[in-house]
């Protein structure tokens, strides 16, 4: 690349021009080992989306958006998800934050053991839900003596459920953060007269902050989607605990046509919200 | 999973010996489709999926033991679940070789989208009234279940058990509200043993499937209701002779037994 191995028989403006189109090319073009199973691997997440929006029934979606139990699924859903999202930043941070930080024998069993919802089906996380939290549940049974409340079939149990399921999407993408932050800054601030939790935040929160929404959006996005703890957990009933999976799955029984119907607005609504955050995430990384 | 088949055998077994008990042993004077002899059926083999209503579980588990200790080469895999949702699995052209509904309904659903041709009526159900062993609400009547302080849980409207169940209440003049609305009769009743809820309504061979993990509550007769069970070998089933074999094993007099021995009535 330096003037020395230049050819003598060539221009420099010749020379730069040719490098240039190369490096183009050799940017523009993929790979054949990479660029088929790319293409297949788009092709077969695009595939099911296109045949949504093929097949969905346009002409009746006004009738079946116009049900009432729809928008009821689709209130309870965004309100559950948001919910055990606020609830899994509120839990969650602090016990990723522990995890990472917390150096004693035994964290890695114990982060293990709270990330087993990520690998249980969600089916499973509902029945043991239900064993610790149910009425007659190791938790449940006293919660129900106490004060007489119980949380299954209840819009509550919808956002345990949820939170349940999502949280530790949560706790592993910032846990990991928290590890990979600076502990220099840190330690700066301690040595300049902060007391711990004063550090934790205004100097760890901080640095973790992108980590910290990536993982809030993706335990929203995980809570939207739940199906199998929140149907074994919560019941299936309209307005109470019938989150739009739930109303999905009922009118595939029934209507499949406004089961279509109904994940397509699932799919908008998801669409539109990680959309408004990516902007947001991506205004203010640009700003800061 | 070894003990719960042992233990299903010993049920199974115990069914049998109480029908034996029961009724002169000529039950299922099979209604159509002739069944062929069973000991000289020629060469069937290979794997039949049978798509049953969940309510037909322990029942039909043990005709497809019958089925495979008869037929040794076979094997018999069963797709358990709500009735509406296996219909809609069939016409969207799931591998199925037979359907079992649990109403006609469902059935003529599958028949209407031509997966099905002639289905067979081989049994039919009522409901009962499930509660855990401790009958928390003290539940002793079907008109408890309005009362509001008590817990119920019923079949979502479009599965077969939660129509029925709308019939008894329509007919009993009730109003029940549901905590849950659940998505087959297996699930009604999981959350009955689990003592989530008060009460269930489930058909009458669910509480007797369950054992002494529920009670059952009678329904009076004069308000209770039906819901026909028809079978029938898929058009386009991938192994149809050993599937209308199976289908020919659960109308035969011997699948009518087993039937009656797990409490369903006739057609």
């Amino acid at each position: 690349m330096t003037s020395q191995d230049r050819p003598p028989a060539e221009s420099e403006p010749a020379q730069r021009s040719r490098h240039a189109a190369r490096a183009a090319q050799s940017r523009g073009a993929i790979p054949w080992p990479l660029g088929i199973p790319a293409l297949l691997a788009a092709l077969f997440l695009l595939a099911p989306l296109a045949g949504l929006l093929v097949r969905a029934p346009w002409l009746g979606l006004p009738r079946i958006l116009a049900d009432s139990q729809v928008l009821d699924a689709l209130r309870l859903s965004l309100l559950c998800a948001s919910a055990a999202t606020a609830l899994s930043l509120v839990f969650g941070v602090p016990l990723a934050w522990v995890l990472a930080r917390w150096q004693v024998r035994g964290i890695s069993v114990l982060r293990a053991l709270v990330t087993l919802p990520l690998v249980l089906p969600p089916v499973v996380g509902g029945v043991v839900l239900l064993l610790a939290f149910g009425r007659q549940g190791i938790l449940g049974r006293l919660l129900d003596e106490w004060t007489g409340i119980t949380l299954p079939f209840t819009t509550a149990g919808v956002v345990i459920a949820e939170t349940f399921i999502a949280m530790p999407f949560l706790i592993i993408t910032v846990e990991g953060a928290f590890r990979a932050a600076d502990r220099g800054f840190e330690e700066a601030a301690a040595t300049l007269g902060a007391s711990r939790l004063t550090v934790f935040r205004t100097v760890t929160l901080p640095l973790v902050g992108p980590s910290l929404l990536a993982g809030a959006v993706l335990s929203w996005a995980r809570a939207l989607g739940e199906f199998g703890a929140t149907i074994t957990f919560a019941g299936n009933f309209p307005g109470r605990t019938q989150t739009m999976p739930l109303a999905v799955y009922v009118a595939l029984e029934n209507d499949p046509e406004a089961a279509v119907a109904l994940s397509l607005v699932l799919l908008v609504v998801s669409i539109a919200v990680l959309a408004s955050l990516r902007d947001r995430w991506l205004t203010t990384g640009t700003a800061g | 999973m070894r003990r719960s088949a042992l233990t299903l055998t010993t049920v199974a077994v115990a069914g049998l010996l109480l029908a034996g008990c029961g009724s002169s042993s000529t039950t299922g004077t099979s209604s159509a489709t002739p069944s062929a002899p069973v000991s000289s059926t020629p060469a069937l083999s290979g794997t039949v999926n049978v798509f049953a209503a969940a309510s037909l579980k322990e029942a039909f588990t043990k005709l497809g033991q019958q089925f495979e200790a008869t037929h040794p080469g076979t094997k018999v895999v069963f797709n358990f679940g709500p009735s509406s949702g296996l219909a809609t699995q069939i016409t969207a052209g799931a591998p199925a070789d037979v359907f079992a509904s649990a109403s006609t309904k469902n059935m003529d659903q599958v028949v209407k989208a031509a997966a099905a041709t002639s289905p067979t009526n081989f049994a039919s159900n009522v409901m009962e009234i499930a509660v855990p062993p401790t009958n928390p609400a003290n539940v002793t009547q079907l008109s408890d279940l309005a009362k509001s302080a008590v817990k119920v849980a019923l079949c979502q409207k479009a599965v077969p058990c939660g129509v029925t169940a709308a019939k008894v209440f329509t007919k009993a003049k009730l109003t029940v509200t549901p905590v849950t609305q659940e998505v087959d009769v297996k699930a009604v009743l999981t959350k009955v043993t689990l003592g989530e809820v008060d009460a269930g309504v489930v058909y009458v061979t669910d509480v007797r499937a369950a054992g002494a993990k529920v009670k059952g509550v009678v329904i009076p007769a004069d308000v209770n209701a039906s819901t026909k069970y028809p079978i029938a070998t898929l058009t386009k089933a991938p192994n149809k002779a050993t599937a209308q074999a199976f289908t020919d094993h659960v109308l035969s007099a011997d699948g009518a037994s087993v039937l009656t021995a797990d409490g369903f009535a006739k057609p």
